[in-house]
């Protein structure tokens, strides 16, 4: 119980940080929210009346409390660019990144677990030297140019799609299903890579201790000995692996919304920060930085859970 | 007999590797000296011709020859991930061999910092920083060499703290040398093998981070040219001209690539 205690309680102490050196991190900027909505051109008083309005004349402190309780309640404020409150802006947005980083992540998943296996299964042999071959020279692909050759291969010379005629879910979902599977695809693939790789390593690795040994000798086959008393153990070490792909699939997503011309977060974020968008920016880093946290909080809760040998007292 | 085979079978992937990277090399030294056009030499006659003989990789929608584009473009791409890791090097040297060195409670700080940080995603701490400090090349390069700090800094620390309390350090203790000798004399150059993989993958780790922000129009800004930035312009006429984003595309690919099979065979063969 005390350990849970001690997590929950660094994870808020970790969340609270963030905010802070994001806070801080925006204040630095030289010139402020009113004189950009304004431009510099504006007239003084105007501009004094908006950062009386804004707040900005109040203490450091001060705006930083608000900001905090702010963004504790979902309210980070007004976007300077489009004048609607960012928790909308987001909320739109929300549906299209967490589509894809589903998509994504439930294809890392059920590709590379059978991957990984059928590598190990014959290390040096045929399969396992063409996927290895293959993982390498995919892990050095940027994910910007993964998305321009599917859209040359599967968009323009297949057809399979037409490039940049996103659907939104709400008008059909098939369709955007459909679409979506592409830009899903380019972020799966390098991280596909990387987990078959870990996955072939912690295989291997387990393959050497005695219990292997034990459950063949009962005359387990090979397959049943993989599958039955290998897989488990082996996978316990890539939940933590897969904490740290969750955040990179979130990462990922940022460029590759801009690839396939998606209306997600990442885009916004983009734009936001093309545009001195602030708020915006100051929310959507806090967003995907908690979403990171709280991923690797739970990774951790459940590795203990799998695994009895972790100690708790850590 | 099996370890045998797999000690060749890694220097081949070495080799492999060093042949890479030094083929990237060539192209951006020689881009240095000479390019066989201008690469920003315009010409309406020569919009999106295939690769030929005299345009190997054919040119892009404004006539531009991207073979030139591509050497010129490699080469700023390079120089700003050598700057970018060498700023992360020094700095994270320094940090790590005094932090892991002395411990105690500064240690245990910048540690907390270090753990919070390297959780992030290193392409969302970029955007941060380039929203506040502005987009541009000399830009990318600061906001890139201070993500890349802890990086370098963990692993010196956590060599830096095996280290210590081996026997040539007591030795050249009682021989009278100063802390500072000892850090930077004695320890440092035993850090020198994994230091080394860490500089190929944050090599890596920096080109595809520069071409990912100049990709999204954040980094290298026109008229430089730049990998992200060629890739980002060729997608718009990816149907009239595929060999516009297959040259710069490819080479990011190759440099990676090798860098990544000479960080992981590295190792083995040093030992």
């Amino acid at each position: 119980m005390r350990y849970y205690v001690k997590k929950i309680i660094s994870l808020i102490m970790v969340l609270f940080l963030i905010m802070l050196l994001t806070f801080i991190a925006f204040q630095v900027i030289p010139g402020d929210g009113a004189l950009s909505k304004l431009g510099v051109d504006a007239e003084e008083e105007a501009v004094e009346a908006l950062r009386e309005a804004l707040g900005y004349n109040k203490s450091m402190p001060e705006r930083f409390f608000c900001f905090m309780s702010g963004a504790i309640r979902g309210d980070f404020g007004t976007s300077y660019q489009y004048s609607r409150p960012v928790s909308d802006l987001l909320a739109a947005r929300l549906p299209v990144t967490v589509g894809l980083a589903v998509i994504s992540i439930l294809m890392i998943v059920v590709l590379s677990v059978p991957l990984g296996l059928l590598c190990s299964h014959r290390e040096g042999g045929v399969a396992d030297s063409i996927i290895t071959f293959v993982t390498q020279t995919l892990m050095a692909v940027p994910a910007f140019f993964l998305g321009i050759l599917i859209t040359l291969l599967f968009g323009l010379v297949l057809k399979w799609f037409v490039p940049g005629s996103y659907v939104a879910p709400g008008e059909n979902f098939g369709q955007f299903l459909h679409y979506m599977i592409f830009p899903a695809f380019a972020i799966a693939v390098p991280k596909i890579a990387m987990t078959v790789k870990f996955l072939k390593t912690s295989v291997l690795r387990e393959l050497k201790l005695d219990y292997v040994r034990t459950a063949r000798s009962k005359g387990n086959s090979e397959r049943r000995v993989l599958w039955h008393h290998v897989l488990k153990n082996a996978l316990i070490p890539v939940i933590t692996f897969m904490g740290m792909v969750i955040a990179d699939v979130l990462a990922g997503s940022i460029v590759i919304e801009q690839v396939f011309n998606l209306p997600g977060v990442g885009r916004l974020l983009i734009s936001a920060i093309s545009n001195r968008d602030y708020p915006v920016v100051e929310a959507i880093v806090v967003y995907i930085a908690s979403v990171v946290l709280i991923v690797n909080f739970i990774v951790d809760l459940l590795y203990q859970k799998v695994d009895p040998r972790v100690k708790l007292q850590d | 007999m099996a370890q045998q085979k797999r000690s060749i079978k890694k220097n081949r992937s070495l080799i492999v590797g060093i042949v890479l990277v030094s083929i990237v090399l060539l192209f951006v030294v020689v881009g240095l000296f000479w390019t066989p056009y201008n690469p920003t030499q315009m010409s309406a006659a020569l919009k999106n011709k295939p690769p030929s003989l005299t345009h190997p990789f054919g040119t892009d929608y404004m006539g531009r020859d991207i073979l030139s584009r591509v050497m010129e473009g490699a080469g700023t791409t390079f120089l700003i991930s050598i700057v970018t890791v060498l700023i992360g090097l020094v700095c994270g040297t320094v940090i790590g061999a005094l932090t892991g060195y002395y411990g105690g409670i500064v240690d245990e700080l910048l540690m907390r910092l270090n753990d919070t940080l390297t959780s992030f995603p290193s392409i969302l701490l970029a955007l941060v920083f380039v929203s506040v400090i502005g987009t541009g090349k000399y830009n990318i390069v600061i906001a890139l060499g201070i993500i890349f700090i802890p990086s370098f800094a963990r692993v010196v620390r956590s060599e830096f703290i095996v280290q210590k309390e081996l026997d040539y350090v007591r030795n050249a203790k009682l021989l009278g040398a100063g802390d500072f000798r000892i850090m930077f004399v004695h320890i440092l150059p035993n850090t020198k093998p994994i230091l080394l993989s860490s500089i190929t993958i944050g090599l890596n780790n920096a080109i595809l981070a520069e071409a990912g922000m100049s990709y999204l129009s954040l980094g290298v800004q026109p008229p430089d040219p730049s990998l992200g930035r060629m890739l980002s312009e060729a997608q718009a006429y990816l149907l009239r001209a595929p060999w516009f984003a297959m040259a710069p595309g490819m080479m990011i690919v190759l440099t990676v690539l090798g860098f990544s099979l000479i960080s992981e065979n590295i190792k083995g063969s040093a030992a």
